[in-house]
């Protein structure tokens, strides 16, 4: 800190030197650049869509999923809000989408955009909620948000059809033009696009300013406030963002699937969302993204010897990644994969 | 409406012996135990076996549920938890989340998802009737059970040299470890004994709460209320909040039966709102 403000000859109250803004701009930019590997991770993502043509399903899921798991990323990776209740926004966008294409708006992005904007507002409204207290509170009333929804969702059947789910979704072209079929080509390459849009949004969101204030607001809210970040304000903003993401994957789910059930507002998904991120490690947007895709060979290879008991397998990895300590495991892997594409 | 205040009252007991081990390990260790109720799922389940494979009667069974869940508390704690302390809130609540899976995977392969029955002892069934108030024999008894730990544990809490210094933990952890006082040793005695606790309530509970395999995350965010709400400090705190809960829970569900979840969740936020930081005032 008195190191800054020695470096800075710039008195109060005016803009800093132009050398010092130079350096700001610099490492902004410097953060924004495109990282050889992050090319290669999209470009074998890309490929994914032509070389593998018979796992479209699955691969739709784990776009999805690994949206769900960017937007749960935005607030626990880089405001470190931990939520046990993000399912909220999830279901919310999907029964969103879904009723819009019921009640005759088969268009898919309509829908999809409607589900962005209706968890927008929902997570503005309960970020205020969100904010007050300590992890533990914020968790306890995240997860109340959500029980809440689910218990409405499954009372409100004449709306949602209760615990039978939401049937008869049929979605009409993807802007007028690219039918859904059969084999989740379509659906797949529209729930990758809309990821990497906003995948796109993320990474220029966190890479600016507002990112980097909110990486302060986590890493230390009380001297946040102090050199004048808005701590609360940030936390709201960034609560916001990531119900939008949240409903977007959820409303992806609900059209590309075509069904809705109770189920999306479950505990378990909050849960499931919340291993996703961790697996994949928080806090550099590409952990949710990582993260679905080993969660989902995980659970494929698990299900294979017991369908039924793959939480447990999954319970006690949970508990050895803490016991391990969480950095040190999604770190040993990082620091590996770094040293391997420096060789390359 | 009497009867329906008794029921209610019966069910707060079962949420208070439930989890006021929760409490303390909240309050002493600031710990985010979310596992909680898989302890409580694991008496219910010693009672079962107990009975249906060694003919242990009912109420014989309950004294072992309780020291079984006390083992299977301090075997844990010792191993696992401890570990944790130090950690931040975000690995606590992974770490009993994974718990949680495992208790429930682990209970689904060993006794099937169904929801068990226990076969109460004839003398526990049926109701009577006093004053025009419709008693359900077993709720009365798990009342007067539940009294009676109530003051136990109030009279240890405030008696005895232990409850001295557990209190002196739970107010300032570093001053009483300056002082002397062994903190881990009693926290793990505590842990024990709160474990051991949630899996009497568990047997206790098995025949009104039902018990199956998702027991734990059926009553988590029963249990957190009650914490949250009631406090750490004191046993009145929480004793206070069970009751309202369970009063609360049972009158909804019984006069808006479409509304009845509604009405303790809706309760909950509305408490955090006004007051933030709970009655849990030490939370960081």
């Amino acid at each position: 800190m008195t190191i800054g403000l020695a470096a800075d000859p710039a008195p109060a109250g005016h803009h800093p030197a132009p050398a010092t803004a130079a350096r700001v701009v610099d490492a902004l930019k410097r953060r924004r650049r495109w990282r050889p590997l992050e090319t290669v991770f999209w470009a074998a993502t890309l490929a994914s869509v032509l070389l593998l043509p018979s796992k479209h399903l699955i691969l739709n899921e784990i776009a999805i999923l690994a949206l769900f798991a960017l937007s749960l990323d935005l607030i626990l990776g880089f405001a470190g809000v931990i939520s046990l209740g993000h399912a909220a926004f999830f279901g919310v966008g999907a029964y969103c989408a879904g009723l819009f294409a019921t009640h005759g708006i088969t268009e898919p992005l309509v829908g999809l955009v409607a589900a962005g904007v209706l968890n927008a507002l929902l997570g503005w409204a309960t970020s205020y909620l969100v904010l007050r207290g300590s992890d533990l509170t914020r968790l306890m009333v995240t997860m109340g948000i959500a029980l809440i929804l689910g218990e409405l969702a499954n009372q409100m059947a004449w709306l949602t059809g209760g615990a039978d789910g939401l049937q008869g979704i049929s979605m009409g072209p993807i802007a007028g033009w690219f039918e859904f079929d059969l084999f989740g080509t379509t659906a797949y390459a529209y729930s990758l696009s809309v990821l990497f849009v906003l995948f796109l949004a993320a990474r220029r969101i966190t890479n600016s300013p507002f990112g980097l204030s909110l990486l302060s607001v986590r890493d230390n809210p009380l001297r946040a406030a102090a050199v004048g970040v808005p701590v609360n304000g940030r936390l709201v903003q960034v609560y916001t963002l990531a119900a939008a993401y949240a409903g977007v994957a959820g409303a992806l789910l609900a059209q590309t699937t075509q069904f809705v059930s109770v189920d999306v507002l479950e505990f378990h998904r909050s849960a499931d969302v919340m291993l996703i991120l961790i697996i994949g490690g928080t806090g550099y947007l590409y952990g949710g993204l990582v993260g679905a895709v080993l969660f989902k060979l995980l659970q494929d290879l698990l299900a294979g010897f017991t369908p039924q008991y793959w939480h447990f397998w999954i319970g006690i990895f949970l508990i050895a990644l803490v016991l391990v300590g969480r950095e040190r495991m999604v770190g040993g892997v990082a620091a590996a994969v770094r040293r391997l594409a420096r060789r390359t | 409406m009497l009867t329906l205040l008794f029921d209610g009252i019966a069910y707060g007991m079962l949420l208070f012996i439930l989890s006021c081990g929760l409490s303390v390990t909240l309050g002493l260790m600031n710990f985010v135990n979310l596992a909680h109720g898989a302890f409580a799922m694991a008496g219910g389940y010693a009672t079962i076996v107990l009975m249906s494979r060694f003919d242990v009667p009912f109420v014989a069974t309950l004294p072992l549920a309780f020291l079984f869940t006390a083992a299977l508390g301090l075997v844990l704690e010792r191993t696992l938890y401890r570990q944790l302390y130090g950690k931040s809130h975000l690995d606590q609540v992974l770490f009993s989340i994974g718990l949680v899976f495992v208790a429930v995977a682990s209970v689904d392969y060993l006794m099937g998802s169904q929801q068990q029955i226990i076969k109460l002892p004839a003398a526990l069934q049926g109701r009577v009737e006093i004053l025009g108030v419709n008693i359900g024999i077993y709720r009365s008894f798990i009342i007067a059970i539940c009294a009676v730990l109530v003051v136990v544990l109030q009279l240890i809490l405030s008696k005895t040299r232990f409850g001295s210094r557990l209190r002196a933990a739970v107010d300032d952890r570093r001053v009483a470890q300056g002082l002397g006082i062994n903190v881990n040793v009693i926290f793990a005695a505590t842990f024990a004994v709160g474990s051991g606790l949630a899996g009497l309530g568990g047997a206790l509970g098995a025949e009104i709460l039902g018990l199956d395999p998702v027991f734990p995350l059926k009553f988590m965010i029963y249990f957190l209320i009650v914490v949250t709400v009631g406090g750490t400090t004191t046993l009145t705190g929480p004793f206070i909040a069970s009751l309202v809960l369970g009063v609360a829970d049972v009158a909804g569900k019984y006069y808006v039966p479409a509304a009845g979840a509604f009405v303790i969740y809706t309760l909950m936020i509305v408490f955090l709102l006004v007051r933030p930081q709970g009655l849990f005032a030490r939370a960081r």
